[in-house]
């Protein structure tokens, strides 16, 4: 691929981030180019789904090294909602219900937001009835959903879908999805997946943090990196997926143990 | 603290009207009650020192109502409503929709006895003030099988103390709307007392809509007799008074009604509102789903006592509470308590009560959306309050309550 001509989106140089004091992450690179699909899988606790909520500003996490470019900005001097008006987008592995709050209304106040930063016209009531309509059809979702509240009562897969259908409203430039396959049927699976593959475009680029090969049958990445110990092990195109589908994590960890033996 | 109170008796106007002789009651109890007390569990959490201010207002007076009231913010009668407001006049001449009628003095002196169970009337300070002082009723009868609506609005009049008293009877099968709402003025007190009997079948939707602003102060009491097969559900809210009271009390008198309390609470700056429920099951196969929820913001003062009685007589009764409650200033206070009395041993009672701030992944949720931290806290809280919101009978949305309060909070 020739990098030279697309452009760098996001760029994370030995980011090492705390929570509670506890070191999760430990020095993680990454780049990440307009066009493209990176996945990265690893074990329960790798560091997979803090890298996520680190680059979307979760403040529970403690930044103690390191930098994460997005485009022209610094984003750890950024607050999530800016973050997120930039075009940052992180699907969540668990989708937050919130009783009382419309998720119709949610959806408007955080598109608009959104607009408003992209110097779009702030839609209004209606016109964002319209405009929802429209995006439902991407992930096949009842519209009966958007005037009940945020994910309250939701099945697992219409929680999944409804992360979708933000990121579709929200057009993100990059979208950052924690293990949205988890906790899905086959055909929810590939609703979802058709949805993002809908959704990816040359101009943007999108993350997908998984533990299974099934998601990367639907949606085909350039690049798969394993992560272990807040690190990543290793980068690889598609075939690496296949391989730790077959094989597990041990075999990376132990040529990694022992390329550090070596040093 | 007893002399405060006798002065107080002393300077009110011979007793008078169809109320005499409850003023003659309430005049009794207050002179052996005096002031309410610290050591009182009942008062214990209550700032005194803003009750003490109460008995130093004047009484309202009729004629000067049109002067001191603003009404440039109640919202307009929508064409098929009905609002009778209690403007301190004795007499009340509204025309009332087919199936409401004013009540005879005959039929208020049969009904007009609070006495049962739930109340000790010579122990109830609140309720004694209201009869000592208060010359003035709203006495209505709902019958027939359609469903009625009405708004009933209490307004205060500055620097005075407006005691108001409704008496309402729904007959066997009646269904009725209300929307009650009392409005505090400046340096105002407001003391309601509303007294409700349901007979068999009947159902209430009562909505209470409660707002207080500068320095103004509210008792109310809310006095409900249920007969068997009747359906009670309030949703009353408290915000912004200096100090408050709500205490409902319901009361099954032979069981096999529904009852559902909703109460929302939202204070800030130095308010204390509260809110002391007593549900009283007087037969078997009761109902009660109550839920209870506050705000607290800045340096105020949230309060909740929920009691609930099951008699031995009360076999099968079915009653929930939970109290639901966010502390969103570090130097705000809650306090709530469930208070459950139970003798009969074939019941099911739930009850649950939590504290909490704002939710961090709640936040970080929406933040993680564009939606910036303060309009998030405002999504959190509008939320929080529709829960309680939603169930007010339609005609509470012209009081836009929810912007109201979203704007004190912000403030």
């Amino acid at each position: 691929m020739l990098k030279s001509e697309t452009k760098l989106i996001l760029e994370v140089c030995d980011l090492h981030a705390n929570v509670e004091d506890q070191p999760i992450l430990n020095g993680v690179n990454l780049q990440v180019y307009a066009g493209e699909i990176h996945a990265i899988m690893g074990r329960n606790g790798s560091g997979k789904s803090t890298l996520s909520k680190v680059i979307a500003g979760h403040p529970a996490y403690k930044i103690t090294g390191g930098t994460i470019k997005f485009e022209d900005n610094n984003l750890l001097d950024l607050d999530p909602e800016e973050r997120a008006r930039l075009g940052v987008f992180l699907g969540f592995q668990y989708p937050i219900e919130i009783p009382g709050v419309s998720n119709l209304e949610f959806l408007r106040v955080s598109t608009n937001a959104r607009r408003e930063y992209e110097k779009k016209e702030e839609l209004d009531t209606f016109e964002f009835e319209d405009f929802v309509q429209e995006k439902l059809k991407i992930v096949k979702m009842d519209p009966a959903f958007l005037n009940r509240s945020v994910n309250e009562g939701f099945s697992g897969g219409e929680k999944k879908r409804n992360e979708i259908l933000q990121m579709a409203l929200l057009e993100p430039k990059l979208a950052i999805l924690d293990e949205t396959d988890s906790g899905l049927d086959i055909d929810a699976l590939r609703v979802v997946a058709a949805g993002v593959n809908k959704l990816a475009t040359p101009n943007t680029a999108t993350i997908l943090i998984t533990h299974y090969q099934r998601l990367l049958n639907e949606i085909t990445p350039n690049y798969v990196h394993v992560m272990a110990n807040g690190k990543i092990l290793k980068t690889a195109g598609k075939e690496l997926a296949l391989q730790l589908e077959k094989s597990g994590y041990d075999w990376i960890e132990q040529i990694s143990s022992n390329k550090e033996e070596n040093q | 603290m007893k002399t405060e109170c006798l002065e107080w008796l002393e300077q009110l106007p011979s007793p008078d009207g169809v109320l005499a002789s409850e003023q003659l009651i309430g005049r009794e109890s207050l002179r052996n009650l005096g002031l309410p007390k610290k050591y009182s569990e009942a008062w214990r959490l209550t700032n005194l020192k803003r009750i003490e201010k109460i008995l130093k207002l004047p009484l309202a007076q009729s004629n000067q109502y049109e002067n001191s009231i603003d009404k440039n913010q109640w919202p307009e009668i929508p064409k098929d409503g009905v609002r009778i407001i209690l403007n301190n006049e004795t007499n009340y001449k509204t025309n009332l929709p087919n199936g409401i009628r004013f009540l005879s003095n005959d039929d208020i002196k049969e009904t007009i006895n609070l006495s049962h169970q739930s109340i000790d009337e010579t122990n109830d300070w609140g309720v004694s003030v209201n009869k000592a002082c208060n010359n003035k009723l709203l006495a209505l009868k709902v019958d027939g099988l359609e469903e009625q609506s009405l708004e009933i609005l209490i307004p205060s009049q500055k620097e005075t103390l407006n005691p108001s008293r409704i008496l309402l009877v729904l007959g066997k099968k009646a269904k009725l709307k209300l929307l009650q709402v009392i409005i505090g003025e400046g340096k105002s007190s407001n003391n309601n007392l509303i007294q409700i009997h349901l007979d068999e079948g009947s159902e209430l939707n009562h909505g209470l809509i409660c707002f207080g602003k500068n320095d103004s102060s509210l008792f109310t009491q809310a006095c409900i007799k249920q007969n068997i097969d009747s359906k009670y559900e309030l949703n009353a809210i408290q915000h912004g008074w200096s100090i408050s009271r709500f205490e409902p009390r319901v009361f099954q008198q032979n069981g096999k009604a529904k009852t559902k309390l909703n109460g929302l609470q939202i204070s800030s700056e130095k308010q204390q509102l509260a809110t002391h429920s007593l549900v009283n099951f007087n037969g078997p196969e009761g109902e009660l789903e109550q839920l209870q929820k506050s705000i607290a913001a800045d340096q105020s003062h949230c309060i909740f006592n929920g009691a609930v009685k099951v008699p031995k007589e009360a076999q099968k009764t079915n009653a929930s509470q939970l109290s639901r409650n966010l502390l969103i200033s570090k130097a705000a206070r809650i306090d709530t308590k469930p208070e459950l009395e139970i003798v009969a041993d074939d019941v099911k009672c739930a009850h649950g009560a939590t504290i909490s701030q704002l939710q961090e992944e709640e936040l970080f949720y929406l933040r993680s959306r564009g939606i910036d931290s303060n309009q998030a806290a405002t999504l959190l809280l509008k939320g929080y309050c529709q829960e309680i919101i939603n169930n007010l009978p339609v005609a509470a949305e012209r009081w836009q309550i929810l912007n109201q309060i979203i704007e004190n909070l912000n403030k």
